[in-house]
């Protein structure tokens, strides 16, 4: 609609949108057109610009619809592939079986809670570096360092997120994984422990550059308020600070950990895919599989049409359960965390 | 207050393309079967587009199964198979006047492979089934040192899996601890890497980074899988619907295995030719 707007007075929002530098030269440009350009337009004018306005709106929702649409298709499409599975006898095991023996020519098993805790497992190990290392980081970015230098290093941290998984996934498995057997003792270095390394690299980008924005967002107010009760730097920080800027830094922890369920090239490469649930449930030096890493390596040899390949339809769609249900909390968390925001700079 | 109207927003829509229409039928050849042997079939098909660019051939790749069954249907031209064709399959063939004609192509033999420093240099069938099937874990247990056997097998949809399945793991499954990677190559670089894995990969793939084992006594090279001797091999088929028209396309096809150029094709994709130039 707010563009559809500017053809009604075009000069006044352009001046709004354009800022007070750019106004004089518009002014200044809209003078000079007022020589050439009638007062009045003549109907067949009118109507262009009529129908110029109604095509450029149609074609804006158009696109805006196209994207909602595609979410939506992308849904049903993979609730239809896995609808079969559902009914093929073998959702009973689904979620109570650790096996998954798909191809076995006499008796196929489709358990996936050993690929769903080799999911869990990896998130979580990622999480637990992530999140301090992350928070850590954000809380010195905006509260510590100096300006200048945080010019600099946000954006490089922001540059780990632009490095293709592909490229981690060849670090993790040709150099930290053969790293990790000569200097860790591990038996394998393909296993949850370096995927959750290497995945919480590339979660603290997103966690830094969220809680960063966040932690900024607090009203210096706030801060001066804080110092003005005596509070040091540390105990501003503690407990006024990063307290109100709680829900920005979950929503980040949230999104980092949605890089992390849903990475697939890096875990495919690097975790061993050993289709086993770790035992003891610490030992993070043991290989395991995840949901992503399944469906990845094996839908493109699966014949379509067959139970196996609807059962990987199926675990698509509790990987895209899983993900939305985050997805979900993070955006009412953000939703939340900007009103207050939003309304103590109004006051200000 | 200029009442000119501008041009607010540029769209560039994306136009599509139009689907190419396919090439005559008559000169289409179907090739449809194992996963084992497409890889082959399709290096078959690229260096026939070069001899003959008029010619289409396609390649699907669906299974023994699917191929024998095509071939009995007359969905296809050839058949390509990773075993031989089963009784019913050849009774149903018959019954539907199409006669199956195998051409052995090629041999394939998967080697199991370790880690150079591992002494342990000769296995039985069955100590490797074991290994897969997580009853024997460390290599102490099979002569070696005391060392974790880290396992390593293909992913499941691979023609090397299929092939090892049905020759080492008699109908037993795998230990949920075997770790999975997608190729020959990875298995390789996983073994040269560490120290105390076991995996399998095509002959085409032990090098001097990696260690094959005898298995029944029988060390894997060229001459011992193309005579049958070593355990861990089988012939790989095509078959046609009766001999081919000598000179057709399907007759250079299902021989191309005879010629230099089919036997660089088959060493190249990591399996042993039957015949040697």
């Amino acid at each position: 609609m707010r563009i559809a707007d500017c053809g009604l007075s075009e000069s006044q929002s352009g001046a709004q949108l354009l800022g007070a530098a750019g106004a004089s030269i518009l002014t200044w440009s809209a003078a000079a057109a007022e020589f050439d350009r009638p007062l009045l337009l003549t109907p067949r004018q009118d109507l262009l610009g009529w129908i110029g306005r109604r095509v450029g709106l149609a074609l804006l929702q158009l696109v805006a619809l196209t994207c909602v649409l595609s979410v939506l298709f992308i849904f049903i499409f993979i609730i239809k592939e896995a609808l079969p599975f559902f009914t093929s006898g073998h959702v009973g095991e689904m979620f109570t079986s650790a096996k998954w023996y798909p191809t076995d020519p006499s008796r196929p098993v489709f358990g996936i809670l050993a690929m769903v805790m080799g999911s869990v497992d990896v998130t979580v190990g990622a999480l637990v570096i992530a999140v301090p290392v992350g928070l850590l980081a954000a809380v010195f970015l905006s509260d510590i360092v100096p300006f200048g230098m945080r010019q600099v290093v946000k954006p490089v941290i922001e540059l780990l997120a632009a490095i293709p998984s592909v490229a981690y996934g060849f670090f993790a498995a040709l150099v930290f994984a053969p790293w990790m057997q000569d200097n860790l003792g591990v038996d394998s270095g393909k296993n949850a422990l370096n995927c959750s390394i290497i995945l919480a690299i590339m979660a603290i980008p997103t966690i830094v550059s969220i809680s960063e924005d966040a932690l900024s967002a607090v009203g210096r107010d706030l801060r001066e308020g804080a110092f003005a009760l005596g509070a040091t730097r540390a105990e501003a920080l503690c407990t006024v600070i990063i307290p109100a800027a709680g829900r920005g830094i979950i929503a980040g922890v949230i999104l980092g950990m949605m890089r992390a369920i849903g990475e697939t090239m890096l875990v495919w490469m690097a975790s061993g895919n050993a289709n086993q649930v770790i035992h003891p449930w610490y030992d993070f030096t043991q290989s395991v599989r995840t949901m992503t890493a399944t469906i990845a390596g094996e839908m493109g040899e699966t014949a379509k049409n067959t139970t196996h390949y609807h059962a990987l339809f199926a675990v698509g769609l509790v990987l895209l359960a899983i993900t939305f249900g985050l997805n979900l909390v993070s955006e009412a968390l953000m939703a939340r965390g900007r009103r207050p925001a939003a309304a103590g700079r109004r006051k200000a | 207050m200029t009442r000119s109207k501008q041009v607010l927003i540029l769209v560039v829509l994306a136009g599509t393309m139009a689907a190419g229409a396919a090439a005559a039928d008559s000169k289409t050849i179907k090739m449809e079967g194992s996963t084992t042997v497409g890889p082959i079939a399709d290096a078959y098909v690229e260096a026939f587009k070069k001899m003959h660019p008029d010619v289409t051939i396609t390649v699907n790749k669906s299974g023994s199964g699917n191929g024998a069954a095509a071939l009995v249907d007359n969905r296809c031209d050839i058949a390509n198979l990773s075993r031989f064709m089963k009784d019913q399959e050849f009774k149903d063939a018959v019954a539907k006047g199409v006669m199956p004609v195998a051409h052995a192509i090629a041999m394939d033999g998967v080697c199991v492979v370790v880690h150079p420093s591992n002494p342990v240099g000769a296995l039985t069938a069955a100590q490797v089934r074991d290994i897969y099937t997580g009853k024997v874990t460390n290599w102490k247990d099979l002569g070696g040192a005391d060392m974790k056997i880290v396992v390593v097998s293909r992913d499941t949809s691979s023609g090397t899996y299929e092939t090892f399945e049905q020759l080492v793991m008699a109908k037993q499954k795998m230990a949920a601890g075997v770790q999975y990677v997608a190729s020959n190559p990875e298995a390789h670089a996983m073994v040269k890497s560490t120290a105390g894995a076991v995996a399998y990969v095509g002959l085409g793939f032990v090098d001097k980074d990696v260690k094959a084992l005898k298995i029944d006594g029988v060390m894997p090279s060229r001459k011992t899988i193309a005579k049958g001797e070593y355990p861990v091999s089988r012939p790989l088929f095509m078959f046609t619907n009766g001999y081919p028209k000598l000179g057709s396309i399907i007759h250079a096809l299902a021989t191309f295995h005879l010629t230099p150029k089919g036997q660089d094709i088959i060493d190249a994709k990591g399996f042993v030719p039957v015949t040697e130039y």
